[in-house]
């Protein structure tokens, strides 16, 4: 179970920060092109949004559409929701980057924010209110205007949850990124203090977000599918927010929105969904950017992971994510199929508690990290799939520094180094490793274990081996900082460096027991900085002084593998992995 | 004979509470719970304890259970912690996949296995019986889904003859008043989607078909070899009747009493083959939204449709027994 959550935590269409510099260029029918034809003969002032010239379908598209044609995506699971901010899993948000758009994308294939529907944005001297001029001429699916107005009917939607849709299971990365509610139920487990202040609609095409602390990381949040915006009348209309509590004291969710009706303004638009069968969405023809290539694509379900590949080979899908690392060689020989990487965004590292002696000293940690064959590991024990980690986070996200010092593997620099800090050989540690659990950072922790044990022991150490599994034994004893040298990891939340480095490296921690005023601080700054550029110099620098001072040895990035039939062109994986379907296209 | 019906259902109550504990008590035996199925990597104990409040995780078993209990004799089934789909209305959807499936299962097991079945009777002790009892060694213990993995890379990878997930394909739209796809289909008027539903019913329904096949073939032999000794077979042959004649209606009528007791019970255990047959062909019944559940610790869904499968199960079994009557005079139900 744990492969999909894990792969949730994605976010961010690719080549949309492109395609909205190209719109600026466009053809024409980006501006005012106010839909004639509303998806369905719903709503309340469908019937209103008339006064653009009537479009002949979808034939305004003909000359850069030129394919179209239908792409089957299989995928792991149904989604679970396709009401962006109640969703965190892979699924619903691949499904909810494809029908909806926020302020922010992030470029393609990587992680640094660029405007989508926003076009640019500013802090105040403070940094407590950002102000964002908007695409204008953009309308949701079902004919309604896209505006300031809407931008603050959902910002102040997901603060004003209550019950049920503020457990962290339910509106997960509102409380990442902003915390708590207007009104936060102590039992929710939600963050009591919230960042969001409010929204104010300036005019129709600028919007004013007030925070209650300054911060920078929340624009790379934006950038989140969760972020995006529903058409304020159809999140009315079919109550979105309608929950009730069963007999059992279970929340019951009433509205249709999120199953039968989402309602965005992306590049596809929703047509159907029979459960474990197909969801099927089609072209949007009055997206206001450059149009979807394809005329639509149907996702399907397929659970089981050889039942996935076996669908490819077949030619009843034509892609699917989470590749199996085993089967990437049969992909790979298959001349139909082609493997796509997804650029690394985890990081699988060993954690060092200085609390226990010798590791306070430099000298030790250093001759730890020429004591260990990294390479060696990746090569044989990550299926091609692994790449050698040189700092603690990974290079897809910026901030990632080139000129980090870097230690080769070397038992008898190792041996030296000790010897010159006066230890007597072998120095006496305690590894741990976890039983019963792989990650996608660390694919075999007792191989791995094994392979650094053998290594350290030629280095002048005497390891005594230490395991217990995953959760909660593992986690309680790491984190709680009762482990001398263990293994530990993590795959990025989205596409801030904060969510690698800040997470351990802010403040002291139980788990390492090391305190550096200046990482901290280099590392607070790059939360507060609202200047990108400045917050990617900060992060360097973190990153240059953590190799120089090794809390922690970075060993692994893993990439995860898509797989495609040869006849479909265009897919941009991303390491946040969530990828937009519009320039995708298939030759049959 | 009616007596007897509401005497046995009466007797289902109490065999459903028992299945019902348990399952309750199974699915809390799992590692981890809803909330690390929601929250996946991300389930920090604050979350997690969060959601166990929610659901009402935290409180002592008994108390849960008990509601639930309460809940169920108000028929109230509750609604997917994931899908947030009431759990009854899924049942509904996705019980014809299941029940399509395994009929075409069961079809393909009886039209294939008593022909067998016969034929290595009659040809005993020949290389057609030694084939047939091999094969069906085979049948039996081969794991469901290495069979379904082994036909679909023969005939959807390799041959391309037939394909190898779902029940239709996903260009074709089809209304779906019954979810029955094949009645759906003809009902539509749809022949291209009908040949197409077909078409998807055949490899799922050779791997779900293939262990009560070879029971079938085996029982049905030694029915026939049973029978085909008795005094009135004889009799029967020795009063110049046609040979095809008595093959059908002394013997074959006769031995079929067994096999159609055992093809009442493969039916029951053709259910729990569903959860591996569906998952592998990505067949959107009961199976796959089991396999989910498990997944997902979904409890409601786990609760509700494992009670589910229980409740086809002994309604199975009793359509069985009393179907003894009908086959064979001389049982009487009182």
């Amino acid at each position: 179970m744990g492969t999909m959550s894990r792969t949730a935590r994605a976010f961010a269409g690719l080549g949309v920060g492109v395609l909205l510099l190209a719109a600026c260029g466009g053809e024409g029918d980006e501006v005012g092109g106010d839909a004639t034809g509303a998806p369905e003969p719903s709503a309340t002032e469908a019937a209103t949004a008339t006064d653009a010239a009537p479009d002949t379908g979808g034939a305004d598209v003909g000359e850069t559409a030129a394919e179209g044609g239908t792409l089957v995506f299989g995928a792991s699971a149904d989604p679970k929701t396709l009401d962006p901010p109640l969703a965190s899993d892979g699924e619903s948000l691949r499904v909810s980057e494809q029908l909806y758009e926020g302020l922010i994308t992030l470029e393609p294939g990587g992680t640094e924010p660029v405007g989508k529907l926003a076009t640019s944005w500013e802090a105040s001297g403070d940094g407590l209110e950002w102000t964002f001029e908007l695409q204008e001429g953009v309308t949701f699916h079902d004919g309604e205007p896209f505006n300031a107005e809407a931008v603050c009917f959902n910002f102040d939607r997901w603060y004003n949850f209550t019950g049920p849709l503020q457990l962290p299971a339910a509106s997960y990365y509102w409380q990442v990124i902003f915390g708590g509610f207007a009104e936060t139920d102590p039992d929710s487990g939600a963050p009591e203090e919230s960042l969001y202040a409010g929204c104010e609609a300036v005019d129709d095409a600028t919007v004013t977000l007030s925070l209650t602390r300054p911060s920078s990381a929340f624009i790379a949040g934006l950038a989140l599918p969760t972020f995006s915006f529903s058409s304020p009348a159809a999140l009315t209309e079919y109550e979105a927010d309608a929950v009730s509590l069963d007999g059992e004291g279970n929340p019951v969710y009433e509205g249709s929105y999120a199953y039968e009706h989402p309602t965005g303004t992306g590049p596809f638009r929703f047509v159907e969904w029979t459960r474990n069968d197909r969801l099927v969405i089609e072209r949007n023809p009055d997206y206001w950017g450059e149009p979807a290539i394809l005329d639509q694509v149907i996702f399907r379900p397929i659970a089981d992971n050889a039942a996935r590949l076996q669908a490819l080979q077949s030619g009843e899908i034509d892609g699917y994510d989470l590749v199996d690392p085993q089967d990437v060689p049969t992909i790979e020989e298959d001349p139909d199929l082609v493997i796509l990487d997804r650029p690394a965004f985890n990081i699988g590292f060993l954690g060092i508690n200085q609390a226990f002696p010798p590791m306070e000293d430099l000298a030790v940690r250093q001759a730890l990290i020429h004591g260990i064959n990294r390479q060696a590991v990746i090569d044989n024990l990550y299926t091609g799939r692994g790449e050698l980690a040189k700092e603690l986070m990974p290079p897809s996200v910026f901030g990632y520094a080139d000129d980090v010092p870097t230690y080769d593997f070397d038992p008898e620099r190792a041996q030296q180094i000790l010897t010159d800090a006066g230890y007597d050989l072998p120095v006496e540690i305690e590894f741990w490793y976890p039983t019963d659990v792989t990650r996608p950072y660390l694919p075999d922790p007792q191989r791995t274990f094994e392979s650094f044990t053998s290594d350290l022991e030629q280095s002048g150490f005497s390891v005594t081996p230490r395991s217990a599994p995953w959760t909660p034994d593992y986690l309680d004893a790491t984190l709680g900082g009762q482990a001398q040298l263990y293994f530990m990891g993590q795959t990025g939340d989205f596409g801030d460096p904060d969510t690698f480095l800040g997470t351990f490296f802010r403040e002291e921690r139980e788990m390492f027991n090391w305190s550096n005023e200046e990482v901290f601080g280099l590392l607070q700054e790059g939360l507060l900085e609202d200047d990108q550029d400045a917050r990617i110099e900060l992060y360097q620098q973190a990153n240059r002084l953590l190799m120089e001072e090794l809390p922690a040895i970075p060993f692994a990035h893993s990439r995860p593998a898509l797989a495609f039939r040869t006849n479909v062109e265009g897919f941009v994986p991303s390491p946040v992995t969530l990828e937009d379907f519009s320039t995708v296209t298939v030759t049959r | 004979m009616a007596w007897y019906v509401v005497r046995r259902l009466a007797l289902a109550v109490p065999v459903l509470f028992g299945v019902s504990l348990l399952v309750f008590l199974w699915v809390r035996a799992l590692p981890g719970g809803p909330a690390q199925g929601l929250l996946g990597e991300r389930a920090d104990p604050a979350a997690v304890e969060a959601v166990e409040r929610q659901y009402g995780l935290d409180r002592p078993v008994y108390e849960q259970y008990g509601r639930y209990v309460g809940s169920l004799v108000r028929l109230e089934f509750g609604q997917s912690i994931t899908s947030h789909q009431p759990v009854l209305s899924e049942i509904a959807r996705r019980f014809p996949a299941t029940a399509e499936l395994a009929a075409a299962a069961m079809l393909f097991a009886v039209a294939a296995g008593v022909p067998l079945g016969v034929l290595a009777a009659k040809r005993r002790q020949t290389w057609v019986d030694q084939a047939s009892l091999v094969g069906s060694l085979i049948g039996i213990s081969i794991p469901i889904f290495f069979l379904a993995l082994l036909l679909k890379y023969v005939f959807a990878v390799r041959l391309g003859w037939l394909p190898s997930i779902g029940r239709l394909d996903a260009l074709l739209s089809l209304p779906h008043p019954t979810n029955l796809y094949t009645v759906d289909a003809l009902l539509a008027g749809d022949w291209e989607a009908f040949a197409d539903v077909l078409r998807h019913l055949l490899l799922p329904a050779i791997a779900l078909g293939t262990i009560p096949l070879a029971i079938i073939a085996r029982i049905t032999r030694a029915a026939v070899l049973d029978v085909i000794s008795e005094d009135y077979v004889r009799t029967a042959r020795a009063k110049g009747i046609a040979r095809r004649l008595v093959d059908r209606r002394h013997i074959l009528r006769n031995a079929l009493l067994p096999v159609s007791t055992v093809v009442g019970l493969q039916t029951g255990l053709l259910l729990s083959g569903a959860v591996l047959t569906e998952t592998v062909f990505a067949w959107g019944g009961i199976g796959t939204w089991i396999y989910d559940a498990i997944r997902f610790r979904d409890y409601p869904v786990l609760q509700g449709g494992i009670l589910f499968l229980a409740v086809l199960f002994l309604l199975v079994n009793l359509l069985v027994d009393l179907s003894y009557a009908l086959i064979d005079p001389r049982v009487r139900y009182r």
